[in-house]
């Protein structure tokens, strides 16, 4: 492989050509590393890594590479080079969530979903950049500096999970592991022109994920095409006993080369305990990526509004024509209750937040300061030197939310509107509809510092919230250009089902081609 | 004086509630942790099974419904020593409500009852350790997830007797239902109590103050009535009593207000979104209230009937659930209940006050100790040489039986025999020898003791007596 192929081969060519011993996986960390400096990923630039060790990973390399020479299979991501979101715990590299309150913190345990990665043969090569406690959606967020959009630097590359998607479309790694509460993957993903998947709750495990509002988060991954996102999320899917959330359901197949082979039918979901709705039974397996014959796709009419930008409108009128020209029926349905989630997830994710965030204290780990003032002191000016102001602000909309006298108004209130949103996904789906797609974002990217009211910034999540909210998966694909920046496409598909979410995703990137960046 | 009790309760299992770790007692500092009760970023908690169960016996064996789901809450506050800056603990959807236990008789024979308004499940904080390095504190999370139960009591309890009757009784049932040490010393049990006064006929409940730091159940009492008096004393006087939390100071006998304001606790509860709702199956909860051991008050009636033995010999075979164990077995081995009670009771609980054990690790089993008994119920050796057998088996192990034959300790009827030794002693005691045969009966009694000494304890009482008295004529 040519450097300049590195950059655009998808992860299952590398990991081919890593077990086929025409390239080692040395030479796939190393392509990266010299990626990252061509592109200029480093703090004065990009600023896409957050932590990072050359050395580290280059000898991490040659015992994979023993592997390789070892083993008959060592995985569907063998010599992968992977970066990970700096909130999910790994060892070797520090973990401090964008945060300075854990600026210095190395976990001494690693998250499940990299501990998979790195059993199915993947490399961690970097940590990456993202909006301090994944509270963002611009990476400015970050307590070390916003992560620049590779396709232009004047624009944010999104968030939370900015340097993850960044440093999947400044072609440095295949995939990239983000996390999303409210749609940050997918946003950054259809900011920086990539792929972005948020899996069905409880279909990742969240053990290691560094809490942000626990019934929302789940990890996600970036992938530089659908397949990337496919083979990462295979790896890491499925229950762990550690994560009691998440699910024992099946895992299916969903990578490209698997199509046309029968999938697995995912297991009835409990439904009493994970507030999910009955799974519609998968898509049958299509002869090829590009036949979506009998496939229903619901376009729901609150998430194309009058205001929606008219570039952006179009864009998915073309992604719906494809889809009506591979033979799928696009039918017009609504979920009601949609614009309600911006509201519904500002109560409950600050909430959630403001218990979970209790624990950087001063005194375990982390941050210190003026412990000689006495507990209250300590914790007051750790807390408010460690924290930044849009954390500070959430974890105060939280606590308030929850006190006495407030809780039945908001809190409880919210958690029924929350229930509502997911009933009328599941209203939709149980009415024949496959898939759902909606534009992932109102807007393209937007330049550094553009916004500072806090409201505007929430408008951005405005599409991607109610599949947190639901529980339901969603990814975002790339369908084009405006203004020459990225646009994204989402598809959103039942709980449990992201193999049919895959199978429509694989036919509009097909059918897009090149369109897609055009 | 209206009191309500809440009891938290450790209970007995071998890791914590939400983790692997042990939860022994008395690891150097900070050794029984790991991410999890460490709360270091990105852990989760994954429920103990074991847990679950022992929280459901110990419902079920205080007469509450336990409920088919309920639901883990956070209670959120900051201290050093709660790691997370919350509590998991079980708030408007609690494991159990509803129970009651009975502690007493009125007068007039009818039960005194104490309502359970509900049992929960929550975990332990870690400890601080304020006197062991000066101008600073110490955090010990060894204890921090440790599983515990909290019982809720209605204000049912009129005294601080009551509140005694209620305590002891309380501790009594966990110990038969076997889930927790129930240990105050140790802290595996620890009281708060809430009281309110209002005068004779008003039904409207008074402004409750919250009394903690009790050390021992007398300790409870002794506050309750210090803080009966300061409310009483505080209304003759026209004042009001003021919601607080009050600190019970058993050195000085009174209660003085903690620091903590009570009412500036806004614990902000809301459902625990790492864990699930806890599902109970109906059929699980069935089979749980099928295996529970055998309760106190139904063992006491139990026993009182069917081996005849009087309600207060039983109370005091059951303070320990082992002894009482122990005591039935020998019983039913032997066939004789009074017996059994009176080896129990004496022999057997003054060697386990010397050696310190603990009667299920006592050497004598309650097999061997009915083999003796009954030795001495069919004449094969006395009661004397019985005492002197059982000090040996506690020594050696070895059976009743055999330890009789080994020491030649079986019981002589042979009346040559004892003619023989009855003779000796009429000879060597010629005083008494010549009172007794002139008739003065009483002295047949010390006649027959020096006969035994001198038969070692060998000689049958019954025939030594009749041999006196035929020589005495």
């Amino acid at each position: 492989m040519t450097p300049e192929e590195f950059t655009t081969a998808g992860a299952a060519a590398i990991s081919a050509a890593v077990r086929a011993g025409k390239v080692t996986p040395s030479e796939t960390v190393k392509a990266a590393f010299e990626r990252a400096r061509a592109i200029g990923a480093g703090k004065d630039a990009l600023n896409i890594f957050l932590h990072a060790d050359e050395a580290a990973s280059i000898e991490e390399a040659k015992s994979m590479h023993e592997r390789v020479q070892s083993a008959a299979d060592i995985g569907i991501l063998a010599g992968v080079p992977v970066a990970i979101k700096d909130n999910i715990a790994s060892l070797g590299l520090p973990t401090t969530c964008g945060s300075r309150i854990l600026a210095d913190y190395v976990s001494p345990f690693e998250a499940t979903a990299v501990s998979r990665l790195r059993a199915h043969g993947a490399l961690v090569v970097a940590k990456t950049n993202m909006d301090e406690f994944a509270m963002g959606s611009s990476t400015e967020n970050s307590a070390f500096g916003p992560t620049r959009n590779p396709h232009d630097v004047r624009y944010v590359a999104g968030g939370s999970s900015g340097g993850s998607a960044a440093a999947v479309a400044a072609g440095i790694t295949p995939i990239a592991l983000g996390s999303e509460t409210g749609g940050s993957v997918r946003q950054p993903a259809a900011f920086c022109g990539v792929v972005g998947v948020k899996p069905t709750y409880g279909r990742v495990s969240r053990y290691g994920l560094v809490a942000f509002a626990s019934s929302l988060d789940q990890i996600g991954v970036v992938g530089r095409r659908v397949d990337d996102a496919a083979i990462a999320l295979e790896a890491i899917a499925g229950f762990d006993k550690m994560d009691s959330t998440s699910s024992d359901a099946d895992v299916p197949i969903y990578r490209l080369s698997a199509l046309g082979k029968p999938a697995p039918l995912a297991r009835e979901p409990d439904t009493e305990a994970m507030r999910i709705g009955r799974s519609p039974v998968p898509l049958p397996p299509p002869p090829d990526a590009t036949t979506l014959e009998g496939v229903v796709i619901g376009k729901p009419r609150e998430y194309f509004p009058e205001s929606l930008d008219e570039g952006i409108r179009d864009l998915c009128e073309r992604a719906l024509d494809r889809f009506r020209s591979m033979g799928a029926t696009i039918r017009d349905v609504s979920l009601p209750r949609s614009p309600l989630a911006i509201p519904v997830y500002y109560i409950l994710a600050p909430a959630e937040a403001s218990s979970n965030l209790a624990r950087f204290d001063g005194v375990r780990y982390g941050l210190r300061v003026d412990p000689a003032r006495g507990l209250k002191a300590m914790y007051e000016t750790t807390r408010s030197q460690g924290f930044g102001r849009e954390v500070t602000r959430r974890i105060l909309l939280g606590t308030y939310v929850l006190s006495a006298g407030y809780y039945d108004a908001y809190y409880k209130k919210a958690q029924a509107v929350r229930t509502l949103i997911a009933d009328d996904f599941r209203a939709v789906f149980n009415s024949g509809v496959h898939a759902i797609f909606t534009p992932t974002t109102p807007t393209p990217a937007f330049t550094v510092g553009a916004i500072s009211d806090p409201y505007e910034m929430y408008l951005n999540d405005i599409f991607t919230v109610t599949a947190n909210l639901a529980g339901v998966p969603a990814i975002s694909v790339p369908i084009g250009r405006l203004r020459r920046l990225p646009v994204g496409g989402q598809i959103i598909t039942a709980h449990f089902d992201e193999y049919s979410m895959f199978r429509v995703a694989y036919a509009l990137e097909a059918s897009l081609g090149d369109e897609a960046h055009q | 004086m209206v009191v309500g009790l809440e009891v938290h309760v450790q209970l007995k299992t071998r890791t914590k509630a939400f983790c692997g770790c042990s939860t022994d007692f008395g690891a150097p500092p900070n050794v029984n942790t790991c991410p999890v009760c460490l709360a270091l970023p990105g852990a989760l908690p994954v429920l103990n099974e074991r847990a679950v169960q022992l929280a459901v016996r110990a419902a079920l064996g205080l007469g509450c419904a336990v409920n088919p789901v309920s639901v883990f809450a956070r209670k959120n506050y900051f201290y050093p020593d709660l790691p997370k800056g919350y509590q998991i603990s079980q708030f408007d959807q609690p494991l159990a409500t509803g129970g009651a236990i009975v502690v007493g008789q009125t007068e007039d024979g009818k039960a005194v009852q104490i309502g359970i308004t509900r049992l929960h499940m929550e975990e332990d904080a870690g400890k601080s350790i304020h006197d062991r390095y000066p101008g600073s504190t110490a955090i010990d999370l060894n204890r921090s997830g440790v599983p515990l139960i909290e019982i809720v009591s209605e204000p049912d309890i009129q005294s601080s007797a009551q509140a005694g009757a209620y305590l002891r009784t309380l501790k009594q049932i966990l110990q038969y239902l076997d889930v927790s040490d129930v240990s105050m010393e140790e802290g595996s049990l620890r009281v708060d109590a809430n009281i309110s006064v209002r005068p004779p006929g008003q039904t409207k409940l008074g402004t409750k103050t919250e009394v903690k730091n009790m050390n021992s159940f007398s300790a409870v009492e002794r506050a309750l009535e210090a803080e009966y008096a300061r409310q009483c004393a505080l209304l003759d006087s026209g004042g009001k009593v003021e919601q607080q939390t009050l600190l019970w100071d058993g050195a000085r006998e009174s209660v003085r207000p903690s620091r903590t304001k009570e009412g500036s606790h806004d614990y902000r509860y809301f459902p625990e979104p790492d864990l699930r709702p806890l599902l109970l199956d109906q059929g699980w909860i069935n089979d749980a209230r099928k295996n529970l051991p055998e309760l106190p008050e139904a063992r006491r009636t139990r026993l009182t009937q069917e081996l005849g033995i009087a309600a207060a010999e039983i109370d005091q075979l059951m303070a320990t659930p082992a002894l009482v164990e122990y005591f039935e077995s020998v019983a039913r081995a032997s066939r004789d209940p009074k017996a059994a009670f009176n080896w129990v009771m004496g022999e057997v609980s003054a060697a386990l006050r010397v050696s310190g054990e603990e009667i299920d690790r006592f050497r004598v089993r309650p097999a061997d100790l009915a083999q003796l008994i009954t030795l001495v119920k069919d004449g094969t050796i006395s009661h004397t040489a019985a005492k002197r057998v059982f000090a040996l088996m506690v020594e050696t192990g070895k059976p009743a039986a055999q330890i009789a034959a080994d020491e030649g300790l079986a019981q002589v009827g042979d009346d040559g025999a004892l003619a023989g030794w009855v003779d000796e002693v009429l000879q060597e005691h010629p005083d008494e020898a010549k009172r007794y045969l002139a008739g003065e009966k009483k002295l047949q009694g010390v006649l027959v003791g020096f006969v035994m000494k001198k038969s070692k304890g060998r000689a049958d009482p019954r025939r030594v007596n009749q041999l006196l008295s035929s020589r005495g004529g």
